[in-house]
């Protein structure tokens, strides 16, 4: 075995050298000695187990693979798999560390390898000078300004990274909802970039995608939910570091991504014990269950509810939650399966409206008394119904319209009940970092008290949100859908 | 948890700074900060476990104990047992590694401790600044630019 160090220190915050180094195949933009090189075996690339397949200025073919990835120690190794350079189990090392006296960055690159007999000198000077000390000059110039090699069209100078996004061009279905790859820009001020991990799906990306709410001006990637580790920070972001795994659930969209870069205020670091595919299935969800159930209607131990769609993303966590507060929950589905899921959410009786209608089932399974309090966001084929069903002085919280929007209603109606109506918009309830604080400080809680669990009943590759789509208005999921970037459809 | 982590270059080949600073009880010789230092019960002082106790200029005492020492990776970890300082679960790791183009070192000095929530930052500066940054500038005046 030959072992070969080299390191040396870089004249620039350890920020701007990680972000050229980070990017596995983009060694053709700043090293000399690589003149041409492509991904292969994965889609990203900063994904474990990408290939860059390159060719030499000397016309040498060499294929790596990289084993590690850290944007935390901002480190990685890789290990040549295919060379016609003979530099056999040759596993290397990258490694930078700042400089704190001075905002500098050390860098250390090493590797250990088997050359044919005799040549072990030869090919360990090539290894060190040839590659690592050639490198260091390379990068040394790039970030001092007097870089040469400006050829390249997405030159790291820019600061931009390739991603795939999901790109709505104009309003429509899910058959709308298109791959690209797209150029991720640097953070501004108080902007983070993220790599994401996983990604929520949530109804609300449907009335975005359909143009019913005016979130998304085309062209625009949806999404308002996601798990992922923080690329780099912009000037001004104390509150995270490059490295922390984070969560969000707030506007604006864009979080059908694989990379994007966003304001940084409402993005927050996961608890250790909540994994990122946890999160992307229930922030935002969980997080309108918290608010309905203790903001908009505090529930009392000694009420009806009613709860529509509870074996979804919401309801089945509103089944769990008011269960546990010691309410009686009845749930209102549309299929025996689904039924039985509410059932083990929490929902004492579960109605399956159809030839009978709803209310005439509330009423019926409550001895007349109807609802205390119903969580509907199935919207025009329920509201109507909803509103019958309700007890004297009942409590109707409309929070979504997953049938279509509830319409005009004569606010007189509401005197045969007495009723109290809510229609409470999430934005309301999670729009600066303490109160999004507090909800997830209560939401995590709660999952680790075992009082909500999250069931992700939909494991879809990024590539293929158009299906995540189909199914959910389809009314054919159950639990959370969440997205991953970087796997194959 | 509160962290600390300074690290400088230092223009001389590491294993001349690592003989510098690598006896636990030469605190004196090269730290401006520390007026004298002895080992207790006359162990030697590169014996994993022995514990120094040494006066600051200022005249506050502290008692560390020694957890590894590396002359391979040229690195020293030790705890802090008793001081004035209002830190608990101290430990601290000094570690250099060699810059090969230039010959010189790459010094990292951290440490990880426990203290009250409106100390953390004053401590988190001084221990930074003055104990790490302190001892580095003293090495960089030694050894020269
Ligand atoms: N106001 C807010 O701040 C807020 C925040 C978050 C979510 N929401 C709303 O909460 C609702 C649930 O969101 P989610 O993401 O958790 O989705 P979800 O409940 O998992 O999926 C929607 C469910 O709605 C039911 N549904 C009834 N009629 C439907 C129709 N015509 N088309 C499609 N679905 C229909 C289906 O359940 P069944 O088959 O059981 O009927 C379906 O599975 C959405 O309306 C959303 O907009 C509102």
């Amino acid at each position: 075995m030959v072992e070969v160090r080299r390191s040396t220190v870089i004249d620039a915050p350890i920020e701007e050298v990680w972000r050229i180094l980070r990017d596995f195949n983009g060694h053709d933009r700043w090293h000399p000695a690589v003149a041409e090189s492509r991904l292969t075996g994965a889609r990203f690339t900063d994904q474990v187990g990408s290939v860059r397949d390159f060719r030499l200025t000397g016309g040498e073919r060499v294929k790596e693979q990289l084993l590690s990835l850290s944007d935390k120690s901002r480190s990685f190794s890789y290990a040549i798999v295919e060379s016609d350079v003979p530099l056999n189990d040759y596993v290397a090392h990258v490694a930078l560390k700042p400089v704190t006296d001075g905002r500098r960055t050390f860098w250390d690159w090493r590797s250990k390898f088997r050359p044919p007999a005799g040549r072990e000198q030869e090919l360990a000077q090539l290894v060190a000078e040839g590659v690592y000390d050639a490198g260091f000059s390379a990068v040394r110039a790039l970030v001092s300004g007097s870089a040469s090699r400006s050829a390249h069209p997405a030159s790291p100078a820019a600061g931009s990274i390739e991603g795939q996004a999901i790109v709505v061009q104009r309003h429509g279905g899910p058959e709308e909802l298109v791959m690209e790859t797209v150029q991720v820009p640097p953070p501004g001020s108080g902007e983070i970039r993220l790599r994401h991990t996983a990604i929520g799906v949530n109804f609300i990306d449907v009335y975005c995608r359909t143009g019913y709410f005016d979130l998304l001006k085309p062209p625009g990637v949806p999404g308002m939910e996601a798990a992922g580790v923080v690329l780099d920070v912009g000037p001004g972001v104390t509150h995270l570091r490059v490295g922390d795994r984070v969560g969000y659930a707030c506007p604006p969209v864009g979080a059908y991504a694989s990379h994007r870069t966003m304001p940084a205020d409402l993005v927050f670091q996961l608890p250790e014990d909540v994994s990122d595919e946890t999160a992307a299935a229930s922030l935002l969800k969980a997080m309108t269950a918290e608010f309905l159930l203790h903001q908009v209607h505090p529930l009392q131990a000694d009420e009806t509810v009613l709860v529509y769609a509870p074996a979804g993303g919401v309801g089945r966590m509103l089944c769990q939650w008011a269960s546990h507060l010691g309410a009686r929950v009845i749930g209102a589905t549309s299929s025996p399966e689904k039924a039985a899921a509410a059932r083990a959410a929490g929902a004492e009786t579960v109605i399956l409206p159809g030839e009978i209608s709803l209310e005439a089932q509330v009423m019926e399974v409550t001895a007349g008394h109807g609802a205390d309090v119903i969580f509907d966001a199935v919207g025009r084929d329920s509201f109507g119904h909803s509103l019958r069903a309700l007890a004297i002085q009942g409590h109707l919280v409309s929070y979504g319209q997953a049938s279509g929007p509830v319409g005009t209603w004569d606010i007189g109606a509401l005197s045969s009940r007495s009723a109290t109506i809510s229609r409470p918009n999430f934005g309301h309830y999670t729009d600066t970092p303490e109160k999004v604080h507090e909800i997830t400080s209560r939401v995590f809680d709660a999952l680790r008290a075992g009082v909500i669990s999250v069931e992700i009943g939909q494991r879809v590759a990024l590539a293929d949100a158009a299906k995540a789509h189909r199914d959910l208005e389809g009314r054919s999921t159950t639990g959370s859908t969440i997205l991953i970037p970087g796997e194959s459809s | 948890m509160a962290e600390v982590y300074t690290s400088s270059i230092i223009n001389a080949p590491a294993e001349r700074v690592w003989a510098r600073i690598r006896d636990f009880n030469a605190l004196p010789a090269w730290h401006p900060l520390i007026a004298e230092s002895r080992i207790e019960g006359g162990a030697p002082s590169d014996q994993v476990g022995c514990v120094r106790d040494f006066r600051l200029r200022d005249g506050g005492r502290i008692r560390e104990k020694l957890l590894a020492l590396s002359d391979y990776e040229f690195s020293c970890s030790y705890s802090i047992l008793e001081s004035h300082m209002g830190v608990e679960n101290y430990v601290a790791t000094l570690k250099l590694t060699p810059v090969t183009d230039g010959n010189r070192t790459f010094a990292e000095w951290s440490a990880e401790f426990d203290c009250a929530a409106e100390a953390e930052s004053q401590l988190v500066s001084d221990i930074g600044g003055d104990v790490f940054q302190g001892g580095f500038d003293a090495l960089k005046k030694h050894f020269g630019t």
